[in-house]
């Protein structure tokens, strides 16, 4: 009972910051209305127990890409232009039949938590039973994350290397450039 | 952000209470929610706060750009090395159970180790972004 109150009123807010989000006009509003977005949705992970996501959300979603949003900001413009005046039909229309056919294919899911359902019943039991005695670690997403995934995991942090490496590659080397100008003059 | 005595107290305040709950995060992700990733994002934010606080010039005097690309650089060196070292003790790639002397010691002993290596590269990754980002905006 209180669950579900919980996630409607979650849900509610989630919605009414999404359209907030369309609405407003003014970039630094929407990056913090983003920020409110992620810690909505950090609660909704916790509500379903997933604590350990609910943590990475809160602090990527609402704590760093926040931050980096706002240094985009301050190196662009904080307004977005007007957009051009065109009609919102066949927009609205895409947006509908899209809804509409994800909307029926949640129909087929299997309800939330239910143990038949097929991703429970591949390794999910075999992480459950045997993982605290072959890995010795009582957090089951940590053993599931760093051993049984680890090639995973390590293509993760290959990633997020690779993001730093892309960054300094494409707007790293200009800001040296200009400083080594700076200081010959 | 020169003046404001009240943002500066509470920074230097807040500062060792945040990397002291980023490695909680990090060492103690096998029993409780966290691990790497997390702790990471946790730890980046200390400088990010001291930066915003203090300038980005003292920020960087205190973590250059230098070292933040050799840690980015070493966090996926020690994940990767964990799973040669498993194949040179004649296991798999990543198969942490050969690691000690019984397999749910290595197991273990793989996680945190390879946890730390995901926390190192996250948390420099993340300045190095901030710091890149940050840096373009004055010049």
């Amino acid at each position: 009972m209180i669950d579900a109150l919980i996630d409607i009123t979650l849900l509610a807010f989630l919605a009414i910051t999404a359209i907030a989000i369309m609405r407003t006009r003014n970039l630094f509003a929407v990056i913090m209305l983003f920020g409110i977005f992620s810690f909505l949705t950090a609660g909704l992970f916790v509500v379903m127990d997933a604590a350990d996501v609910a943590f990475t959300e809160a602090a990527v979603g609402a704590g760093i890409s926040t931050v980096l949003m706002l240094g985009t900001l301050a190196i662009t413009k904080e307004h977005n232009e007007q957009l051009p005046a065109h009609r919102p039909w066949l927009p609205l229309l895409v947006v509908s039949v899209t809804g509409a056919a994800l909307v029926y294919g949640t129909l087929d899911i299997p309800a939330f938590g239910d143990p038949q359902a097929p991703s429970h019943l591949h390794v999910a039991p075999r992480y459950i039973e045997q993982s605290l005695s072959e890995t010795g670690v009582p957090n089951m997403v940590t053993a599931v994350l760093a051993s049984y995934r680890g090639f995973d995991t390590l293509g993760e942090v290959t990633v997020i290397f690779t993001a730093g490496i892309g960054v300094l590659l494409i707007i790293g080397g200009q800001v040296q450039r200009k400083r080594r100008k700076g200081n010959k003059k | 952000m020169k003046h404001n005595l009240i943002l500066r107290v509470v920074t230097k305040l807040l500062i060792p209470v945040i990397v002291l709950f980023a490695l909680y995060v990090q060492f103690h992700g096998d029993y409780g929610p966290g691990g790497g990733f997390q702790a990471g994002v946790i730890f980046s934010v200390t400088f990010i706060l001291y930066a915003l606080i203090y300038g980005l010039d003292t920020a960087q005097r205190v973590m250059p750009m230098g070292v933040l690309r050799a840690l980015a650089s070493l966090g996926v060196l020690i994940y990767a090395g964990t799973g040669v070292a498993a194949l040179l003790k004649g296991g798999n790639y990543l198969d942490y159970g050969v690691l000690a002397a019984s397999p749910v010691a290595g197991q273990h002993l793989g996680i945190l180790v390879i946890e730390l290596g995901v926390g190192i590269t996250v948390s420099s990754v993340m300045l190095l972004i901030f710091f890149t980002f940050a840096g373009r905006g004055r010049a």
